[in-house]
């Protein structure tokens, strides 16, 4: 290939890549633009304003959807990562076949649709007569969110040297004083990523908290119901901040290993 | 106290909060409202219209994965040519959206697609007639490409990534035209990439349920849709677990053989 025609096939790429990157962000940022639009016909530009941020504190729905929104997710995370961080150092330590028994089932949360797990949950619940709201919805989000920090801290392990555990119990540590003096700060990165990852993942969640609270909405529960009705600019103010909360959260994760490792 | 017991509580949770819930699905796909067993509701799966259904969802997916894999494979392939292949900004700006609320994509896209929307707009300026795109079946589609698409180019990109450049040059100093390369060596090293694309677009499609009520009107009912009725709109059970178990069942069977495409698992960059 000569010069010119590599040139104007890197501007065809250039081009191409270029195109998708729009259809991914065009409706995006029209949403942005519009949660600052002061009119509230999509149509016309009735200059800026922060009318529909403000609206969102008078909307007591949506501020209850924040709350629970965000505890939901710092609880959810708290408890996943030590549960996860913990089976991930036994799981470690297992023979093999045991090991891959964990692992497997672990892996059962990311290959059911989401709708089965909302469903099997919330069959289950009812079931043992706990009515779905906000701590069903707990439960939940640890149970999807403690995959991710399972298989964040596993590959650090996989990557650490056995001696050195070994190490410490021969120069007198107790296990439970070696897991914590030794493993855990080797793994930190690992554990940090995967609490991380808990937490966008709960953020973001919509599907299984649908189906295990009828009584607690979160935000992604709020929009579809708002979207079921129609469009609406305070709703745009929202899914802006919801947008930019988990842009934050992926560049700081983006920043600590690849996007494309961990996902 | 042996190091492995430290898996003892999640193992606990999952056999609680991860078997047991599948367990209950299975439980009520067997039985009736008085809770005796009875086929009636997986019977009742297989008729006429919900089999309809099941088509529609199926026959959706399968042409949203094809048109990802139209659009994502050149994507993944220019971002892993030599000219893009150092700008880590471009890869994670287009991989970004997979990690972002589907809903709010959805909603984004709505608001374009509506009757008085952006791109009605656009084309009153352009001086054309409105369409009307929202209920229809091409709108539901675009939004399950607009949502699905980055989950195709991920993994492709790594696959092509990973390749051994020095088999690319071989085949090149060999005498193969670049079209030759590609087709006999780049494509064949990127399958495993395209096989987990394929997965992770074709799952989450057939069984999406807010993406079709939003931008279909509710008028392009798909299994997840009818699952969901049957839970919180018409409170059949029964039924609403065998639908999911047969949900469920499909893509056990959709993995095995995709698993088998890709014994080695190369293309599991993913999870």
């Amino acid at each position: 290939m000569n010069k010119r025609s590599g040139g104007l096939f890197r501007f065809f790429k250039g081009t191409y890549l270029g195109l998708l990157l729009f259809f991914l962000y065009a409706p995006i940022v029209v949403m942005i633009v519009l949660s600052f639009n002061d009119a509230k016909s999509r149509a016309r530009w009735g200059g800026f304003s922060f009318r529909w941020y403000l609206r969102l504190l008078e909307r007591s729905d949506i501020m209850n959807a924040l709350w629970v929104t965000v505890s939901i997710a710092v609880l959810a995370t708290i408890v996943a990562t030590i549960l996860g961080t913990l089976a991930a150092i036994g799981t470690h330590a297992m023979k093999k076949g045991w090991a891959n028994a964990m692992l497997n089932v672990a892996y059962l949360p990311m290959t059911t649709p989401d709708i089965v797990t909302g469903v099997s949950l919330m069959l289950m619940f009812v079931f043992v007569h706990m009515s779905p709201g906000y701590w069903t919805m707990l439960i939940a989000h640890i149970a999807f969110d403690t995959p991710y920090v399972l298989f964040s801290v596993m590959p650090k392990l996989q990557q650490m040297d056995p001696n050195l555990y070994e190490a410490a119990l021969d120069l007198g540590c107790t296990p439970l004083r070696a897991v914590r003096k030794v493993i855990l700060p080797e793994v930190m990165p690992g554990v940090v990523t995967g609490a991380l990852l808990s937490f966008t993942m709960s953020l973001d969640d919509f599907v299984v908290s649908y189906f295990t609270s009828h009584t607690e909405k979160n935000l992604s529960m709020v929009i579809y119901s708002a979207a079921r009705r129609g469009i609406e600019p305070s709703i745009y103010a929202l899914s802006t901040i919801m947008f930019l909360v988990v842009l934050a959260l992926l560049l700081i994760i983006n920043r600590r290993s690849s996007l494309e490792e961990v996902s | 106290m042996k190091r492995s017991w430290f898996a003892g509580p999640y193992a606990l949770w999952m056999i609680l909060f991860t078997i047991a819930p599948l367990l209950f699905v299975v439980y009520y796909a067997f039985t009736n409202t008085q809770g005796a067993f009875s086929m009636a509701s997986f019977l009742k799966a297989f008729d006429g219209q919900y089999l309809t259904i099941l088509w529609r969802s199926l026959y959706l997916a399968f042409l949203c994965t094809v048109l990802c894999f139209i659009v994502g494979y050149p994507a993944a392939y220019f971002l892993a040519s030599k000219d893009f292949s150092r700008s880590q900004t471009l890869l994670v700006l287009i991989l970004l959206p997979m990690w972002m609320n589907f809903l709010l994509r959805t909603y984004a896209m709505m608001s374009i697609l509506e009757d008085n929307g952006l791109l009605n707009q656009f084309l009153k300026n352009l001086g054309l007639n409105p369409i009307s795109i929202l209920g229809t079946q091409g709108a539901v589609l675009l939004g399950m490409v607009y949502n699905y698409v980055p989950f195709m180019i991920l993994p492709i990109h790594t696959s092509l990534k990973k390749m051994d450049v020095r088999v690319i040059e071989a085949a090149q100093d060999l005498g193969a035209s670049p079209v030759n390369v590609f087709r006999r060596v780049v494509f064949p090293l990127s399958i495993p990439g395209v096989i987990s694309g394929v997965t992770m677009v074709f799952m989450p499609a057939v069984t999406t349920f807010a993406i079709s009520r939003l931008l279909g009107s509710g008028m392009f009912l798909l299994y997840g849709d009818l699952i969901e009725k049957q839970f919180l709109e018409l409170n059949n059970w029964n039924f609403g677990s065998s639908l999911s178990m047969i949900m469920m069942v499909l893509i056990i069977i959709s993995i095995g053989l995709l698993n088998k495409a890709d014994p080695k698992k190369e293309g599991s960059g993913v999870l």
